[in-house]
């Protein structure tokens, strides 16, 4: 029930990014077809998973599938993206996909990338709620408009496609903070019910931390979730600024 | 070091020891739930996760948290969750359990939002709550509740961040992207820690633990169609199997109504609850026949039938009358934005519509194991003795939807998860915490103890010819989809477990061609097809044996509900792959017992 017939299939000449320290070999790009429906617009993690059919050692991260847990961030094409969430007919010209890792992190193997330094700097905002009001047992309480106030920050999926696509990040990878954990410093420092801000903001007052960001957007240009990096890096900016005054 | 590469024969003379007070197997909700209440009392503890924590499928959940924190409706009570929750299980949920969560449950979500949960908000500053399937209000006379609590429809994602969150502020030590293999067990049965290795380096380890937390999530995987992760494989529950433990309620598979047609990405049930319904090829909103009362709200179980009724005759939608709509477009774009932005975006992703314009063409997907690993309220492991009697597993505990404490029993209302795996994660963390003031003795194992325990991995390690998992993983997905689905009858099934039999011997024989060690992402996904293969062949006899009708166990050729014989739980074990039964639990502390009635919506 699974077969296909042939005249619904077409051959997409796949080159993913090999690279296993162990093995001695330089990276290299492994050219792969593989057979992909004609009449059904598959994901790139999809083609992928067929590309591992044939050969069981090439290895990526994946989970939900759905865009939602951030596994599967990978240079497409030359533009980072989710694997998928990114249908063939959106990124594939003349018949190629080239797949690379996230860039300006190290490989660990293949299209996967140490995450380490990434995740470091978010830890490094306090990415958690600072509340010293008392526990009373109840929620704390927070009108609409406050809540609004968290749209499109507080979505992010810590894939890395923002900050591995900005040139700051990789010149500066510890001591600018990068679109991704600036995004959630913001999206705690907009919680109504967070009463750290002030220390929030003195953490990042230096010339590195969030002033390294130049605005080219490129953060903003690949992030799949539609968050836009930028714009709360500008708002902490302005905060820190008009502090200074 | 012992390597995990190249062949090598691992032996527990060479593999080096990590030693821990305690130990979570899962990143997920439940785990990081246990390990949130571990690292707050200052145990010596590691959450070791094959994924990075918020990689989990907890992130996937939609709709909301279930709840009677009495903000919709200033009058709400936990006892009428209760309720609803013992009638959604077909009055196989443990009542004692049901009980414990429904009274806790307020407590843990303002906990929650306290850690910094965005929930989504109501004109008076609460927490927003929307309707979801099989909730009433005073014991189902006072009509719809509204009892789940949202964050938008991203409720999972921003739960599981947030405990993530809280988990770093807390300084809960993560061994993530390690992967599980076995559990060892001394020759008291005690469980004295796991084997697992390091993912990166593919390096082996023992690591000891006078406390074991399961709390590896669902198993979904063992179907073709699901709404669950690719890493859902039942990990815990294969390693619970194998160590000679029993599972419960293994037939009781919930197929959400609404998973993407060919996708089989989820549609939150928070769609209806918003007032969202299901039509047929006619355009008729069919659920008015078959729930009069409830109608596109009635529980899961019985929508998924409906759905499948509608399909079988004749009424499906689509080329292929394969699928029903799900119809949005009446709520108008802006509440979709502000109520269900994710679905909106899923819905273009994955089934090229906008559902403001177009309803989303959906068909009841698997979604969620309601058995698992029987656990009591304080979520210790329990197997059963020879003469039907429980007993508890020293040292081992299980929580979330690997674990069957049995608050769902046959059937999972929704909203009901999130609830479960905060609840029992806690509980669990709770319990150790107080074991540990008190003393735990648990035996060291043996090097015999240790080396049963890498059995499975040496086995697949060391394998030169068979074939590969993945081409075998495509046939027990498929197999399961055909004869373990919504409807069940005997000839289907026992055809069915003939296959999974076969099944069994190609996988006990794979072939893992790539011995390499660094991420090998092929050794993973081989191990853990032999948990699917444990999961799926616990299904199969499970629901062969159990012959009535119940909850999402739904039998042609006994198609009644048996309380005289089937008022009971199914046990499982591997070795013998027979199935007892054990008592549900009728005697909850607080308020009296809910006994069985006729189960309609």
């Amino acid at each position: 029930m699974n077969t296909i017939a042939v005249e619904q299939i077409s051959t997409l000449k796949m080159s993913i990014y090999r690279y296993d320290p162990d093995s001695g070999k330089k990276p290299y790009m492994q050219e792969i077809n593989v057979d992909i429906p004609k009449d059904k617009d598959i994901m790139v993690l999809d083609a992928l998973h067929l590309a591992k059919e044939q050969d069981p050692s090439i290895s990526f991260r994946r989970s939900c599938r759905e865009g939602v847990c951030g596994s599967d961030g990978m240079n497409i094409n030359g533009k980072n993206g989710l694997g998928c969430i990114t249908p063939l007919s959106e990124v594939v010209k003349k018949n190629k996909l080239e797949i690379r890792p996230l860039p300006g992190l190290p490989v660990v193997k293949d299209l996967i990338v140490d995450m380490t330094q990434f995740v470091d700097q978010y830890k490094k905002i306090r990415p958690y709620l600072i509340s010293d009001k008392e526990d009373n047992g109840k929620e704390i309480p927070q009108t609409i408009e406050d809540r609004d106030k968290l749209d499109g920050l507080y979505e992010c999926i810590l894939c890395g496609c923002c900050s591995t696509a900005c040139p700051s990040f990789w010149w500066n990878p510890d001591k600018f903070l990068g679109p991704a954990a600036l995004l959630q410093a913001y999206r705690f420092i907009s919680d109504s019910r967070d009463t750290a801000r002030e220390e929030r903001l003195d953490q990042l007052e230096d010339a590195f931390s969030v002033f390294r960001c130049h605005g080219i957007m490129n953060c903003v240009s690949v992030c799949p979730k539609g968050l836009n990096p930028t714009k709360a890096i500008n708002e902490i900016k302005k905060m820190l600024v008009k502090r200074a005054l | 070091m012992a390597m995990n590469g190249n062949g090598q024969h691992l032996d527990a003379s060479s593999l080096p020891v990590k030693e821990f007070d305690g130990i979570i197997i899962g990143g997920g909700g439940s785990g990081l739930m246990s390990s949130l209440q571990l690292a707050q009392s200052g145990m010596n503890t590691a959450v070791i996760s094959k994924v990075f924590p918020t990689r989990s499928h907890t992130v996937s959940a939609q709709g909301g948290i279930t709840c009677a924190i009495a903000s919709a409706d200033p009058n709400d009570d936990w006892r009428w969750h209760m309720y609803d929750t013992v009638k959604g299980s077909d009055f196989i949920g443990d009542q004692d359990s049901i009980e414990y969560m429904c009274q806790e449950g307020p407590a843990t979500v303002f906990e929650l939002e306290n850690m910094g949960l965005p929930f989504s908000r109501t004109e008076e500053g609460k927490i927003y709550q929307r309707a979801f399937g099989g909730q009433s209000k005073d014991y189902g006379k006072g009509g719809q509740a509204e009892r789940t609590c949202a964050a938008a429809d991203r409720t999972g994602h921003a739960l599981l961040h947030t405990l993530y969150q809280a988990n770093v502020k807390a300084g809960t030590n993560f061994l993530s992207e390690w992967f599980a293999v076995d559990l060892v067990l001394n020759s008291h049965d005690q469980v004295t820690g796991v084997i697992a290795f390091e993912i990166e380096s593919g390096e082996p380890y023992f690591l000891k633990a006078k406390a074991t937390v399961l709390a590896t999530g669902g198993a979904g995987r063992i179907y073709k169609s699901t709404t669950n992760a690719l890493i859902n494989t039942g990990d815990g529950t294969g390693m619970a199997l194998r160590a000679g433990l029993a599972v419960q309620d293994m037939e009781m598979w919930q197929f959400h109504p609404t998973g993407i047609h060919g996708a089989g990405t989820l549609v939150t049930e928070g769609c209806r609850g918003e007032g969202g319904y299901l039509i047929n090829k006619d355009g008729e909103r069919f659920m008015e026949r078959y729930a009069p009362n409830a109608k596109d709200l009635a529980s899961r179980d019985v929508v998924a039938r409906s759905m499948m009724l509608e399909i079988i005759e004749g009424r499906g939608c689509g080329p292929e009358a394969d699928h029903c709509f799900l119809k949005l477009d009446h709520l108008g774009a802006d509440l979709l934005h502000k109520r269900l932005p994710g679905i909106t975006e899923l819905s273009k992703t994955f089934a090229h519509i906008d559902p403001a314009e177009h309803p989303i063409p959906v068909v009841p997907t698997c979604h969620y194991a309601m058995g698992g690993i029987p656990t009591n309220v304080n979520g210790q492991v329990i197997t059963q003795k020879s003469d039907g009697s429980d007993s508890i597993v020293q040292g081992l505990y299980a929580a979330g939807e690997a674990a069957c404490v049995s608050v769902h029993g046959g059937n999972r209302l929704g909203g009901n998860s999130l609830l479960d795996l905060v609840v029992f994660g806690r509980s669990a963390g709770l319990h150790i915490e107080d074991s540990f003031k008190q003393g735990i003795d648990i035996q060291d194992p043996s090097k015999d103890d240790i080396n049963k325990a890498l059995k499975n991995i040496n086995r697949v390690n060391t394998s030169s010819k068979g074939e590969n998992s993945s081409v075998i993983k495509k046939e027990l997905q498929e197999i399961m989809q055909m004869s373990f689905g919504v409807f069940r009858s005997a000839k289907n099934m026992e055809s069915g477990i003939k296959v999974l039999n076969e099944i069994r011997e190609r996988a006990e024989n794979l072939h893992l061609a790539d011995k390499s060690s660094r991420f090998n992402t092929a050794r993973v996904e081989a191990l853990e097809l032999l948990n699917l293969l444990e999961v799926a062949e616990a299904t199969a006899i499970s629901a062969n044996e159990r012959k009535e009708s119940r909850g999402a166990h739904s039998r042609d050729d006994y198609p009644e509900r048996d309380d005289e014989n089937w008022l009971k739980h199914s046990i499982y074990f591997k070795d013998s792959k027979e199935v007892t039964k054990r008592d549900v639990n009728f005697r909850p502390k607080i308020v009296q017992a809910f006994q069985p009635f006729a189960r309609t919506y």
